[in-house]
């Protein structure tokens, strides 16, 4: 009897000491295929560096896709991956001290229901950290500045960069040779954004914002040195230096992914603002259009009638949304026949002045994209314009920058789909994995269902209940934490599929979208 | 005696169970060392739970039998496409008190007083699932008082009302998304209440078709625990949405399925008995878990979608001397929860039970009790796949992997009589 005591007794501690164990540990599929993570070195732009909100900040950072995908590397033999040190940025506010244009990180401001810098003075200097990172995303760059000797050097300023300037290994070391000083065993490269963005987002216009800016598939030109910012880069110099790029990242045998270009059509920067945004009740309700169809949109509807373009402008609806009034650098120039159309009931001087105004002007169309800044200028008055016809978009055309037309949307697409066809096609020579960003982009505008089941879009934030789909940050352009992750996990899967690795992803619900403040 | 059940009393206070699917089969010593049978076994008090017409065949005038359960449940979960991994232990301790009294050779009461129903899991404050759950502990003491007619030798009727007293204590995170998180920790709300009363009954019939082949039958009606004016405290609200997550009062209904019990046992001999029990429960009662607030913040409709299912009980008892009785049992338990709808707080997936325990009789009057009980669950994948994020609408989110558990459950029980 005391035997069988004894066997219950060891029975009970056997079950209990028994741990539920699993027959495959989470970990034990995980594998490098053919992949060496060693050391991952990223090349590329903004979107390479975790920019986001208009800024590169010290948090902000730590989401950029190359150090999500690195935390997967390490669980198959990844090592360190470092990035350019933000640790001045001692309050995460972003932005670069001293230097116009870089401003603060935006955020929300629920008092005022708008985005807005986040207050507070950026702590972020240019000191030089001369010293190469994992993590070679420069923001800014397009693609021929990897190569630019200078690119980093403080004196070159405000052709240098500043971002380079930070960390830039000594002040001519190229972007690309102190990526190389890394020795990487496996790279991603998605450069080329910048090459035709930069176009885009200033609407097709030079600095000043009414020069049009130069599309060199047109013009020829084959020197980027002399190349205006804003310019689109000749794509067979794209071609040229995109080889370069990937022959020197593949010199020591080092596997990689290449990434596409995303149309701008899949940014919510100029799918946010409509091109008819001028409402009834935005005009001033029916009294106001019928005093602005009698003594401006009739009288120009019927000049470009008279010559020939009837629907360059239309009176404008009482019952539906309008078209803004924009200025269109590549439409006729109709001012000699307005100011001689004008002249007999406004006089010489005035319908002078309305032929200067309105000589270029048309109303938008669909088939424009008006940028996001544009929102808070249409409407508003503009005060270095005549009195009585200063009401942006509405009585004075909105400036080249506030759109791109039609006309500067294709010059776009075409370059875009010219670099997109050198990325895919250079990759295959190298035999490396290409992630194709622009279809997954596009996937965007329609709604991606992503491995959760959640549905997210590529909409601008538009309150509180959107937020949880919103993959992109404040700034239009740039994905927020949460895009961010989903571009890793695409990437990851590129990955997986092409080199026969099996890399876990990341979960999007867990990253954050929007910075929102109960006040600013 | 006295002092035993003052004992027993005490732990009422920290009564908590461990539950996937939460209901938890460990109603009686005895009975748990024979897989859980017993709607047609007439061997000590436990009867007044498994089937109430059983109390009119006890020999003794008066029956009491006391046990009580160190219930530990273990859950693993792992995501490979994800890289999580989180863990659970979770220890209840379920009791039972049974007690019957013979009236007259013709009708018998009793007093059951029994905990089949309860939830205690805590995982990680937190973890992958914080939005779905991050700990529940949910009670329910059942009482019953009880009586059973005998008509004739062979017939037997009996039943009683069941009184419950039950509390609940949820809490989770509002949502994955760490937009609604203070300073990386996740907003998160608390729903109590306390001192929930319900009632339903226990019905059975029993039926001694030979000397050595007994029928029975038992039913235990629905009983909605219905929570009013329970408390839901909001922590971890960050600035922006502080007007809108405000402590409030909450309403809640938490469906304790109905559940049918038949089956049999044979007396093959003086030392030998088998017993076949059939258990269909009514989960499809279970719809969803709605919570609806007392201030402005809509309903949260969980669904859970539950189905019906069916328990196979086979146990056996051994009387190996008049001082020992040696018990085993199996059983295969169906979970009622379905693919799609499996959520962390009841990680629960079909298991297959293995039980053995043994009576040391000390005299005629005083028998002590042991039993064991192991679950063993395979392995899972499953998911929860119907979150409503509440602060967004970008459709359900999934969360899923892979889920493993185990349960191990010694008890220990007195029985007296005379």
């Amino acid at each position: 009897m005391k035997n069988k005591f004894i066997i219950l007794a060891t029975l009970a501690i056997g079950f209990a000491g028994c741990e539920p164990e699993f027959e495959n540990e989470v970990n034990a599929a995980y594998s490098s295929g053919e992949a060496d993570f060693t050391t991952y070195v990223a090349v590329g732009n903004s979107l390479t560096a975790g920019y986001m909100d208009g800024t590169v900040s010290r948090v902000g950072q730590t989401y950029s896709y190359p150090n999500l995908l690195a935390q997967q590397f390490a669980l198959v033999g990844g090592g360190v991956f470092t990035q350019p040190s933000f640790a001045e940025d001692v309050n995460n506010l972003g932005g670069i001290s001293g230097i116009p244009g870089f401003g603060n990180r935006l955020v929300i401001d629920a008092s005022q229901n708008r985005p807005e810098p986040i207050a507070g003075a950026s702590t972020i200097t240019l000191t030089p950290q001369a010293k190469a990172y994992n993590n070679m995303g420069v923001p800014g760059a397009k693609s021929f500045h990897l190569l630019a000797a200078g690119y980093g050097n403080v004196a070159n300023l405000p052709n240098a960069n500043p971002y380079f300037i930070r960390h830039a290994s000594t002040p001519n070391a190229t972007v690309l040779a102190d990526a190389m000083s890394k020795s990487p065993t496996f790279f991603t490269n998605w450069i080329g954004s910048n090459d035709v963005l930069a176009y885009a987002t200033s609407g097709g216009a030079q600095a000043d914002g009414v020069t049009p800016a130069a599309d060199h598939n047109e013009t020829g030109n084959l020197n980027p040195a002399t190349y205006g910012f804003n310019d689109i880069t000749n794509s067979g110099v794209f071609n040229t230096v995109y080889t370069n790029i990937i022959n020197t990242l593949t010199v020591n045998g080092a596997k990689g992914v290449v990434c596409t270009i995303p149309s701008v059509t899949s940014i919510p920067y100029f799918t946010t603002v409509p091109y008819a945004a001028l409402s009834p009740t935005a005009l001033g309700g029916a009294a106001n259009i019928t005093a602005l169809n009698t003594q401006l949109y009739g009288p120009l509807d019927a000049i470009f009638t008279a010559y020939g373009e009837p629907n360059r402008m239309n009176p404008l609806s009482a019952t539906a949304a309008n078209p803004i009034l924009i200025n269109d650098a590549d439409a006729t120039d109709r001012s000699a026949q307005i100011t001689g159309a004008l002249t007999p009931t406004l006089g010489a001087a005035t319908a002078a002045a309305f032929g200067a105004v309105f000589g270029k002007a048309r109303q938008a169309t669909a088939a424009d994209l008006i940028v996001l800044p544009a929102s808070s200028v249409i409407g508003s008055t503009n005060s270095a314009a005549p009195a009585g016809i200063n009401k942006n978009g509405v009585t004075f055309p909105m400036a080249n920058k506030w759109v791109l037309t039609a006309t500067e949307k294709a010059k776009v697409a075409a370059a875009t789909t010219a670099y997109n066809n050198s990325i895919v096609a250079i990759a295959a020579t190298k035999n490396l994995a290409v992630a194709d960003m622009n279809a997954v982009m596009n996937q965007l505008v329609s709604g991606l269902q992503v491995d959760t089941n959640s549905i997210y879009t590529a909409n601008y934030f538009s309150g509180s209940g959107t937020e949880g789909q919103v993959l992109f940050s404040l700034d239009g352009v740039h994905p927020n934490a949460r895009g961010y992750a989903v571009i890793a996990n695409e990437i990851i899967k590129t990955i997986n599929a092409k080199y026969k690795s099996n890399l876990p992803l990341h979960n999007p619900t867990y990253f954050p979208g929007i910075s929102i403040l109960p006040t600013n | 005696m006295r002092k035993l059940f003052s004992l027993s009393l005490l732990t009422l206070a920290s009564v908590s169970m461990f539950a996937g699917g939460y209901r938890v089969s460990i109603q009686g010593q005895k009975q748990l060392a024979m897989g859980h049978t017993g709607v047609a076994v007439v061997n000590s008090a436990e009867v007044a739970f498994f089937n109430p017409a059983g109390m009119s065949f006890l020999d003794k005038k008066f029956n009491l039998s006391v046990g009580g359960n160190a219930l530990i449940a273990k859950t693993r979960f792992q995501s490979s496409k994800f890289n999580q991994t989180a863990a659970t232990d979770n220890m209840g301790t379920p009791f039972s008190i049974y007690a019957t009294y013979k009236i007259n050779e013709w009708v018998s009461a009793g007093l059951a007083v029994y905990t089949p129903y309860g939830s205690s899991v805590a995982w990680d404050q937190d973890w992958a699932g914080a939005h779905l759950v991050n700990n529940i502990d949910l009670s329910a003491i059942f009482i019953q008082p009880t009586i059973s007619f005998r008509v004739g030798d062979v017939f037997s009727i009996g039943g009683g009302p069941i009184l419950v007293q039950g509390s609940v204590n949820f809490n989770r995170n509002l949502t994955p998304n760490p937009l609604l998180s203070n300073n990386g920790s996740g907003t998160d709300v608390t729903l109590d209440a306390k001192g929930i009363s319900a009632s339903g009954y226990n019905v059975g019939m029993m039926f001694k078709l030979s000397k050595k082949v007994t029928l029975g039958m038992d039913y235990r009606s629905e009983i909605i625990m219905q929570a009013r004016g329970g408390s839901a405290d909001f922590e971890d609200v960050p600035t922006i949405a502080a007007g809108s997550f405000t402590d409030t009062y909450f309403s809640a209904d938490l469906p304790l399925p109905a559940e049918f019990t038949t089956g049999i046992s044979y007396k093959a001999s003086d030392k030998w008995l088998f017993a076949f029990d059939y258990n269909y429960t009514k989960w499809s009662v279970y719809k969803s878990l709605d919570v609806d607030f007392d201030n402005a913040l809509p309903t949260s409709i969980n669904p859970r979608n539950y189905k019906d299912v069916s328990a196979y009980r086979f146990g056996a008892q051994y009387k190996a001397s008049d001082k020992f009785t040696v018990r085993g049992g199996y059983y295969i338990d169906e979970s009622p929860v379905q693919q799609g709808y499996f959520a962390p707080e009841t990680p629960r997936n079909d298991s297959v039970g293995y039980t053995g325990g043994f009576t040391y009789q000390v005299n005629s009057k005083l028998g002590i009790d042991m039993s064991f009980l192991y679950l063993h669950f395979d392995e899972v994948n499953n998911s929860y796949d119907h979150f409503d994020d509440p602060t967004t609408n970008n459709g359900t989110t999934s969360f899923g992997g892979t889920y493993k558990s185990s349960v191990f459950s010694p008890g220990i029980g007195i029985t007296y009589g005379f």
